[in-house]
């Protein structure tokens, strides 16, 4: 494992995820057209825009995990550190290893607390000894604000905790497989204020490792937790930049429409 | 009035309660629809039903209390002097009732009774032209019971005929009076209805008691006339018609057993993957032509499985496995009933564990996915987790097929009763011991009849402890999703 105590404040300007002229039908209808981001290192890119508007499509593209929906079809270029993930050569499961996802519906699986954060590394081989992978566990849940209401019940099933801590033990499952990029689908949608910002502040300590990718509905929260922001219309990237940008001065109009609640 | 035209004037009076109610209902408003408490539909419902449940429920009663007061005062006729040795008083009256509808045809047929009566060959004869038949030759005492049956059986008739049909005027008057803009015809309906379900629900689970309750009289019967260590212990399955026969359990539980197992390893890997691809791999093409193939195996009558047995997998079995390594030389083995009995209950197992792991939410494989598992590893440790309280329900299910069937076993594995290891011997199962008891020539009160009950007991004790077993398995192993 990586050391958990990194600088905060990393700012880099490599590019992690760089996506050209992205294209995605599901059918015949194209639910995505043109879609050019680049998604920097170590930084957290909200993604908004109306509902419809193709921003999980987008999201679901960087892991490949359209690939499970039978009529979807992606063309265009998506490079992982320069390498094209839709490459042949590219075995997407492996792909979603080092992409991890986080999904709207906290959807812990029907095990233990246990045994929900030691499934990324026990069918990665990620550990050789039980006692590396209680550290792997114990961390992970720890990273996601967990460890503390868990510990004595860590052989219960995750379907019993609450939904703020349902969807802290996805995120820590999901960091267990310890991947680049973490994509986060509306990750709030489910909770209350309170673990809302519970999940925010989790956001904002997860930058200092990987980069963030997450869709939401919620301005304030792509305010709150995003450097950059790229706002879509009609499976359009209209403008995509730093968060203060456009959120203050966005450049097209329809951004500005959308944040100022005139369209959505 | 016969009891079929009575049920339909009954009809008629609920229809006219119908249209009236309804048209009355909209009458006490003017027409205005909204000023009632209920659709017009619900009031002319709950009329209907005033008519038809009363008289249901009285006629129902009724018909049942008949049966006891005419044989009743049919028996008061009967001196039980005049049974014949050889005969018993339910024999007696079978006869009593028989003669009975002779007498009304051949009323019917314009033959005056009161002359024929006293000449009873000629009364013989006639009710052979009618085609009447009687075990033992009509007696003064049994014509006499027999009118008196006539006579009880025409005054309840006509009784019935008033009770029912002022009943359902009453029901009429009284629904229809009940009716005001205020009444709530649409509750009223929604409590027939709750009744209604509680009724069919009543039904099943009685029908259950009674088939408890009869086979134990019975077994309770055999048990008095045979000791019940020999028959749970005894590991020898001997009927001699004629007594002296050794009726041990041990080798029909035996077959049973071995040919269920053998059936359930065939049948629970084959349906189990099959599910599996159709439900998590397949395209929905392949799907929609393979799944109603594989259910066609459910529709396949057992009689054509066992004859499947009998001429095609027995013999081949025989001629390539169990000679050849010299496990016998019998094509009526138990490994031939397991292998088809197997064959039978796969779409059991698929076709329910298709459905149940079509209701894993998706969510959960998206997430295991997410992680980077690939198809396979997600089946294993998420959605067969997930689905397993109802796929242990499917293979539950296909077992207690396995263990209830017979005829597979008959023509397949054969009727000898014999405890042994080797699956290429014939055995039997307890199903086809109780068919073969049965069936036949036989005294109703001996022994070997009477083991019959006591198997299907057994039987049944069996598969209602693999049901407890099996709950137990799927509370304590559940994996609870959303």
């Amino acid at each position: 494992m990586k050391d958990l105590r990194l600088e905060r404040d990393v700012q880099t300007e490599t590019n992690k995820i760089e996506a050209r002229k992205v294209q995605v039908y599901y059918g015949t209808n194209h639910a995505l057209k043109d879609v050019d981001v680049d998604i920097l290192d170590k930084t957290v890119t909200a993604f908004i825009g109306p509902s419809g508007c193709g921003k999980s499509t987008f999201l679901r593209c960087l892991n490949r995990m359209n690939d499970t929906v039978a009529s979807a079809r992606v063309e265009g270029m998506i490079t992982l550190e320069g390498e094209n993930i839709y490459d042949q050569r590219v075995d997407p499961v492996q792909l979603r290893a080092k992409i991890g996802m986080v999904f709207q519906k906290p959807n812990p699986f029907p095990k233990s607390i246990y045994d929900n954060v030691a499934y990324g590394p026990k069918i990665h081989g990620l550990t050789r000894t039980k006692a590396e992978l209680d550290e792997v566990v114990e961390a992970c849940l720890r990273k996601a604000a967990l460890w503390n209401e868990v510990k004595d019940r860590l052989q219960s099933p995750g379907t019993g905790l609450s939904g703020g801590q349902q969807q802290r033990l996805c995120i820590a499952r999901a960091i267990a497989t310890s991947p680049e990029v973490l994509l986060m689908d509306e990750p709030c949608s489910a909770l209350d204020p309170i673990a809302t910002a519970q999940v925010e502040e989790l956001i904002d300590d997860l930058r200092s490792q990987f980069s963030v990718v997450i869709v939401t509905h919620s301005m304030q929260q792509a305010a709150r937790v995003s450097q950059r922001t790229a706002f879509f219309h009609l499976g359009y990237l209209v403008e995509y930049g730093e968060t203060g940008t456009i959120f203050t001065n966005p450049k097209d109009p329809r951004t500005e429409s959308y944040i100022t609640g005139r369209i959505g | 009035m016969s009891l079929g035209l009575l049920f339909l004037t009954v009809l008629a009076l609920a229809a006219l309660g119908y249209a009236v109610g309804r048209r009355k209902a909209m009458g006490t408003v003017g027409g205005d629809m909204r000023k009632l408490h209920s659709l017009p539909t619900f009031y002319g419902w709950i009329t209907a039903l005033g008519v038809v449940v009363p008289v249901l429920v009285v006629s129902l009663v009724w018909l049942f209390l008949e049966g006891f007061v005419i044989h009743n005062s049919a028996l008061s006729q009967i001196d039980p002097a005049d049974v014949p040795a050889d005969s018993s008083i339910n024999l007696m009256m079978a006869d009593v009732t028989r003669l009975s509808q002779g007498l009304s045809v051949l009323e019917s047929n314009g033959l005056d009774l009161a002359v024929i009566k006293q000449d009873l060959d000629a009364l013989k004869i006639a009710l052979g032209e009618a085609g009447v038949a009687m075990g033992n030759d009509p007696t003064p005492n049994m014509i006499a019971a027999a009118e008196a049956v006539r006579t009880t059986a025409s005054y309840s008739r006509l009784g019935l005929t008033l009770a029912t049909l002022g009943l359902a005027l009453a029901g009429l008057a009284w629904g229809l009076r009940r009716i005001s803009p205020d009444f709530r015809a649409r509750n009223a309906t929604e409590r027939v209805s709750i009744g209604l379900l509680i009724v069919a629900s009543l039904i099943a689970v009685l029908t259950t008691v009674g088939i408890v309750v009869s086979l134990m009289a019975e077994t309770v019967h055999f048990f008095r006339v045979y000791p019940a260590s020999t028959f749970f212990f005894s590991t020898t399955w001997d009927p001699k018609f004629g007594g002296g026969s050794t009726l041990g359990i041990m080798p029909l539980v035996w077959g049973t057993l071995y040919v269920s197992v053998i059936s359930l390893i065939v049948a629970v890997p084959i349906g189990l993957f099959s599910a599996i691809y159709l439900a998590e791999y397949a395209s929905r093409r392949v799907r929609s032509v393979v799944k109603p193939l594989i259910e066609v195996l459910a529709g396949i009558p057992t009689i054509v499985y066992g004859l499947f047995a009998l001429i095609t997998v027995g013999p081949i079995l025989r001629d390539w496995i169990a000679m050849p390594m010299g496990f016998g030389n019998s094509s009526s083995t138990v490994m031939t009933a397991g292998l088809v009995m197997g064959i039978m209950i796969i779409p059991f197992v698929s076709s329910l564990s298709d459905d149940i792991i079509n209701a894993v939410p998706q969510s959960l494989r998206d997430g295991s996915l997410g992680l980077g598992a690939t198809p396979s590893e997600t089946i294993r440790q998420v959605v067969i987790p997930a689905a397993l309280p109802g796929i242990v329900g499917a293979v539950l299910l296909a077992a207690s097929r396995a263990i209830g069937e017979t005829m597979i076993v008959v023509l397949g594995a054969g009727a000898a009763a014999k405890l042994s290891l080797n699956p290429f011997e014939a055995m039997t199962t307890v199903t086809v011991k109780i068919v073969s008891q049965l069936t036949g020539d036989t005294e109703f009160s001996s022994p070997e009849t009477l083991v019959a009950f006591a198997l299907g007991l057994t039987l049944f004790t069996f598969t209602l402890a693999l049901n407890v077993v099996a709950l137990v398995i799927v509370r304590k192993y559940r994996e609870q999703y959303e």
